[in-house]
């Protein structure tokens, strides 16, 4: 359903497969006691003949002797136990099944949550393969994708329902989870614990290429920048390094620092401000102008460029696809 | 049943008479819930130990030297104030006296001891985990003890002033518990800081 | 001639002269001066009632203007600092202020007279754990109405919470002001255990204590072990914050899990400390208006035993996706599901109560009886969430935050005002409107509904909890509209309560001394009851004194009109825990300041230390050791020196 696009009562990847059969048994075990309890309290109400009244009728009405009842109690517990039971072997058997180790995982994405973005670093295990970017995360389908989570500042929550439950990022610790999605498509996430001011708007997607897409995209993201063709391009790359560049990364150019998202690729990606807003120039506009604004607290200051140096910005931003 | 309670209400005490009284009651709850505090300050030190890796011990062999004594002093200040006790019981003022005023003047002696130890440790409050567990614990500690102090100087001013007897000391008695139970809360913090290194733990 | 240390107290029948002599002894002064010095548990318990009422009321605003933000998406009536502030208060609020504060008001007012006793066991300490309470509420909603309120969830996660990310004052008034309120919730439940055990009315054996006591005392029990857990945390919170300590910050080596672990250690407990003693009430009230005694008593009783002593062992079932190891998970897990069976007991007993009973439907019923209903749906959501993949799913979505509204409006508030129209008649002398109070409870419980069942669903199309707004093109949009129009019926609902309780003070029909023909003691002495409570103590011989003749359960009667008479001075008995055979002859205190310049001290420090100005904690230190000065201070006709007093008056029975 995407219409309900953090909806996880469809599933696309295994750990939510996994889950999904569960959560509709626990659903419906709890649709049905409570069904049953309310028929239960209607009956116990009617076959008792109770009638509306207030003080006067209760001195009037004539005490029932105790002693009956008491079966209610055993059968009733009894009853429950059975549901109970199944959902608790039910639960370790999927719970042994979704935890790690995921075995053999050919990609390893390293995640850090900060606030109120992703970073995601590609098998930092091999230089040369390895590559930054920020709140979109492709993965290749059906293959096993092993997830090492890390909290950069506060405790975050990595949570793409479509695919997995959450498993939190915490500073101080290594959390590791896993990914496998069944099928292509795009699976929203959301930061699922919650970490100020924008927790409301810290989103990211995870997009399952078919395996040849997923290296094509792969080959792409670790191209540095092109060079700017045009002289507001050029003029734009100025001030992407001088002002820009003092926390976002821009690689094959002076613009290194890793404290706001790499922009290397900033075109490829469908959002900005971790899912809140279309990437597009328009939007890119504002947000530099006014991204505080626009998600009040976000650590980007606003930036009051003239006219021209925005132009010229957006034009080479433009250029980062 | 209730006929035969009307009937013939036994003799019962007026008030707290001996060891009987609800302030048994009272200062038991008290002593739960400071024993309940200082467990999870001491889960919090095992917590914090077990999730670092090693070398999170800033002394793997923490100095016994005045610890030790220090530790030995607070259980013959728990004797003392026993023998205070017992002087209210036999009616012995003087021993009463001695035993509280003896308890007062060790515990006095531990507080100071123990001030010294901290002066004496190389590192802060703020040095690390380890370093902030140990002074914050040895130091709630040590609020207990100075609470246990003015507990020990009331008895002393009350017993001077002849206020307790042998049925009428239930306060002398809560007050020697609440000391005996700062004394056994000190044995486990002592044996977490200092012994449990020796042991192992942390290494 | 000196008063005797042993006695055999006098027994007979109540008579005027003796009446007089006990209003003498027991009675509060008028005025300003009785205000501030009363140890009456009745008088303390009507001000619990009603502080956290006031508070009920705060704190369902914050929710109304919260849902007026949530009502449509990308809504900007509220900034995320001011909405940030106003979900964290609210929980504060309700969870600490609200919930545990109005269940003692009603032990308070009612287990002296439950059992047959003048006044709670330490009625000094009594009085205390409210002026703390009054402290601690005004202390952090200081906080909150200088902008400074708590803005990280009323669990307060680290590192958040600390210095670098949260700089102004607002987790040091909450830090410091939790750990001021866990000093009233300490002595308050240690005040509970004692009296529980040491002053029921003879022959009240512990199996004939009704539910409500067990509630209560099950949650005191569980408090004086676990508050301390979250007191600790705060302050070691605090100490980060202030001091540049490390017990939660990674960069010297501290661990944010453990404030996880210390605060739910607390936490899961406390949640069952806040529900035990009202499901307690609903145990006893229920009967009365189905007109027999409640299915399977013991039953419940030790299922109220085993539901708290399983709720230690589930905590880390709030921590599922912090990365715990698998074994841990599956323990957890497994303990979360299996306590889902004492709570079954309960629900069972109360319906076949009703089954087996001829219920009689006054306002009274309909909320103690449609609470088993929340609190079956908020039981299987919550079971729900006890399995950890699902968990993994719904926790931190609006799904918990429906659970955690059915669990604690269904099995706290509804019958908290079940029992208000229930025990209204004996605090004040009058019935609330009967008629009224069905608009009251319909409206309530439709509103409730409304607001709170489409939640879950909104939970599972996936909303995070603790935003302060969402994009639209989620699927929420519809779901948020009708949970925000439903809270305000809700609102209504609550509104009426209020307008038939001020009606009724003034106009509502006079009660009586048991308008419900119920069964317990507290209904054989007047509405509202003298300041003594009972003239005679009675003698006690079955679970249902005021029954015992209709129902014929066996031979034993108990005795109402003759009873000791303890009117020496202001004393009464205190009896063995279990058995209940009188043991001693307690020796009341009179109405002193003490408490109040206790608390006034205490509160005094925690703003020194709020404020890192010491000179102040110190004032409020002397403050402070000069009242347990005067309060500790032996006295002889509390016999706790001698030589012993001489007597109140002449004895009149030789």
């Amino acid at each position: 359903m995407n219409t309900v696009p953090l909806n996880y009562l469809s599933a696309a990847g295994e750990r939510a497969q996994t889950t999904l059969p569960l959560t509709y048994w626990t659903i419906g075990v709890a649709v049905v006691v409570c069904t049953v309890i309310a028929a239960l309290l209607v009956a116990a109400v009617r076959h008792s003949a109770a009638r509306r009244g207030g003080s006067i009728e209760m001195r009037n009405a004539p005490l029932v002797s105790g002693g009956r009842g008491i079966k209610w109690i055993s059968v009733g517990v009894g009853v429950s136990l059975i549901p109970l039971l199944v959902t608790l072997v039910w639960t370790m058997v999927a719970l042994a099944k979704e935890s790690g180790p995921p075995g053999d995982a050919p990609l390893t994405l390293d995640i850090t949550a900060l606030q109120w973005w992703w970073q995601v670093q590609y098998d930092a295990a091999v230089p040369d393969q390895s590559f930054i970017t920020a709140n979109e995360i492709h993965i290749p389908v059906g293959r096993r994708v092993l997830v090492r989570l890390h909290g950069g500042d506060v405790i975050h929550s990595f949570w793409v329902p479509q695919l997995a439950g959450k498993t939190d990022l915490i500073p101080g610790q290594v959390n590791v989870a896993w990914l496998q999605a069944a099928r292509p498509g795009r699976f929203r996430g959301q930061c699922g614990e919650y970490c100020g001011f924008q927790h409301s708007h810290m989103q990211f997607e995870v997009v399952a290429d078919a395996p040849a897409d997923f290296e094509r995209w792969r080959a792409h993201q670790l191209e540095d920048a092109p060079a700017p063709m045009t002289p507001e391009q050029a003029r734009g790359l100025q001030v992407v390094e001088y002002r820009c560049g003092l926390c976002h990364e821009v690689r094959g150019t002076t613009a290194g620092a890793i404290t706001a998202p790499d922009l290397t690729h900033l075109m490829s990606r469908r959002t900005i401000a971790a899912g809140m807003l279309p990437t597009g120039v328009g939007t890119l506009g504002s947000w530099i102008e006014a991204a505080q604004e626009l998600k009040p607290g976000t650590l980007m200051p606003d930036q009051h460029l003239s006219a021209n140096e925005l132009s010229d910005t957006l034009a080479y931003l433009e250029t980062l696809r | 049943m209730a006929d035969a309670l009307l009937a013939q209400p036994s003799r019962i005490p007026v008030g707290p008479v001996g060891r009987h009284g609800l302030g048994v009651w009272g200062v038991g709850t008290l002593i739960a819930t400071e024993a309940a505090l200082f467990s999870y300050l001491l889960f919090a030190y095992y917590y914090t130990c077990a999730a670092n890796p090693p070398g999170w011990l800033i002394e793997r062999a923490p100095t016994l030297k005045l610890a030790l004594p220090d530790t030995i002093l607070l259980l013959l200040s728990s004797g003392a104030a026993w023998f205070g006790e017992s002087g209210i019981l036999r009616r012995q003022r003087a021993r009463a006296l001695v035993g509280f005023g003896a308890a007062l003047v060790m515990g006095t002696v531990f507080a100071v001891v123990q001030g010294f130890e901290w002066h004496s440790k190389p590192f802060g409050l703020g040095t690390s985990s380890y370093a902030s567990l140990y002074f914050v614990t040895t130091g709630f500690h040590m609020a207990h003890v100075l609470a246990g102090l003015g507990v020990l100087a009331a008895l002393f001013v009350w017993t001077a002033l002849d206020y307790f007897s042998p049925r009428r000391r239930l306060t002398v008695s809560a007050g020697v518990w609440y000391w005996h139970f700062v004394d056994i809360i000190w044995l486990f913090v002592f044996f977490t800081y200092y012994i449990t290194p020796y042991l192992g733990f942390g290494r | 001639m000196k008063a005797p240390d042993f006695r055999a107290p006098h027994v007979g029948p109540d008579s005027l002269p003796h009446q007089a002599r006990l209003l003498e002894l027991w009675e509060t002064a008028p005025g300003l001066k009785g205000f501030f010095t009363t140890v009456d548990h009745k008088k303390i318990g009507i001000r619990y009632i009603v502080t956290a009422f006031i508070f009920l009321l705060l704190g369902g605003i914050e929710a109304l203007i919260m849902r007026v933000q949530l009502a449509q998406p990308n809504s900007s009536l509220l900034t995320p600092a001011q909405y940030d502030q106003l979900f964290s208060t609210h929980g504060m609020t309700m969870i600490f202020l609200y919930a545990s504060p109005i269940l003692s008001g009603f032990s308070n007012y009612l287990w002296p007279l439950i059992f047959g006793s003048r006044d709670m066991a330490f009625p000094r300490l009594n009085a205390f754990s409210y002026w703390v309470y009054l402290a601690a509420g005004i202390f952090l909603y200081t906080g909150f109405l200088t902008g400074n309120g708590p803005n990280d969830g009323w669990f307060n996660y680290v590192p958040y919470a600390l210095k670098d990310y949260n700089p102004g004052l607002n987790e040091d008034f909450y830090s410091l002001g939790m750990v001021l309120l866990g000093i009233s919730t300490t002595v308050g439940a240690a005040n509970f255990i004692v009296t529980a055990f040491r002053t029921r009315a003879p022959g009240m054996s512990i199996n004939r204590m009704p539910l409500m006591i067990w509630g209560t005392l099950t949650a005191s029990v569980a408090n004086l072990l676990v508050v301390p857990a979250v007191s600790l945390a705060f302050f070691l919170l605090w100490m980060d914050r202030q001091f540049g300590t490390h017990f939660f910050d990674t960069a010297g080596s501290g661990q944010p899990l453990l404030w996880q672990h210390l605060f739910w250690i607390f936490g899961h407990p406390w949640v069952y400390a806040i529900v035990l003693p009202a499901m307690g009430m609903v145990s006893d009230g229920l009967p009365v208006f189905c007109r027999r005694p409640l299915v399977g008593h013991s039953v419940v009783a030790l299922s109220t035993v085993a539901t708290m002593i399983l709720g230690f062992g589930v905590w880390v079932h709030h921590m599922f996706a912090t990365g715990l190891p698998g074994l841990g998970l599956a323990f957890f897990s497994g303990a979360s599901i299996m306590i889902v069976l004492p709570s079954a007991v309960a629900v069972f007993a109360w319906l076949a109560t009703i089954w087996y009973g001829r219920p009689v439907i006054t306002t009274a019923f309909l909320f103690f009886s449609s609470m088993i209903l929340l609190f079956v749906i908020g039981g299987v959501s919550g079971f729900m969430t006890a399995s950890v993949p699902v968990d993994w799913q719904l926790t931190d979505t609006y799904f918990v935050v429906a659970h955690l509204h059915y669990v604690l409006l269904g099995i706290n508030v509804f019958p908290v005002v079940g029992a208000l129209y229930f025990w209204f008649p004996k605090m004040t002398g009058r019935l609330l409107d009967e008629r009224l109070g069905r608009w009251n409870f319909w409206t309530m419980f439709i509103g409730f509904n409304l607001a709170f069942l489409p939640m879950h669903l909104t939970g599972l199309f996936g909303m995070p909890r603790r935003i302060y707004t969402y994009q639209d093109g989620m699927g929420w949009d519809t779901l948020n509209l009708i949970t925000s129009i439903g809270s305000f019926v809700l609102a209504l609902g609550v509104l009426l309560l209020i307008v038939n309780v001020v009606k009724s003070l003034v106009r509502g029909p006079v009660a009586g001394n048991n308008p419900w023909d119920a069964a317990s003691l507290e209904w054989s002495v007047a509405s509202p009851p003298p300041p003594y409570n009972f003239a005679v103590i009675p003698t006690v011989a079955s679970r249902h004194p005021l029954w015992e003749s209709r129902l014929k359960e066996s031979e034993l009667v108990s005795s109402i009109d003759r009873g000791m008479l303890l009117d020496d001075a202001k004393e009464t008995i205190a009896t063995t825990a279990l058995d209940a055979t009188p043991h001693m002859v307690l020796e009341m205190p009179e109405d002193t300041a003490a408490p109040l310049l206790l608390a006034v001290g205490l509160a005094v420090v925690f703003v020194g230390m709020l404020l890192k100005a010491w000179p102040i904690t110190g004032v409020g230190g002397c403050i402070a050791l000069v009242a347990l000065l005067i309060w500790l201070w032996p006295r002889r006709e509390l016999r706790e020196r001698e030589p012993s007093p001489g007597p109140v008056r002449e004895p009149i029975h030789g």
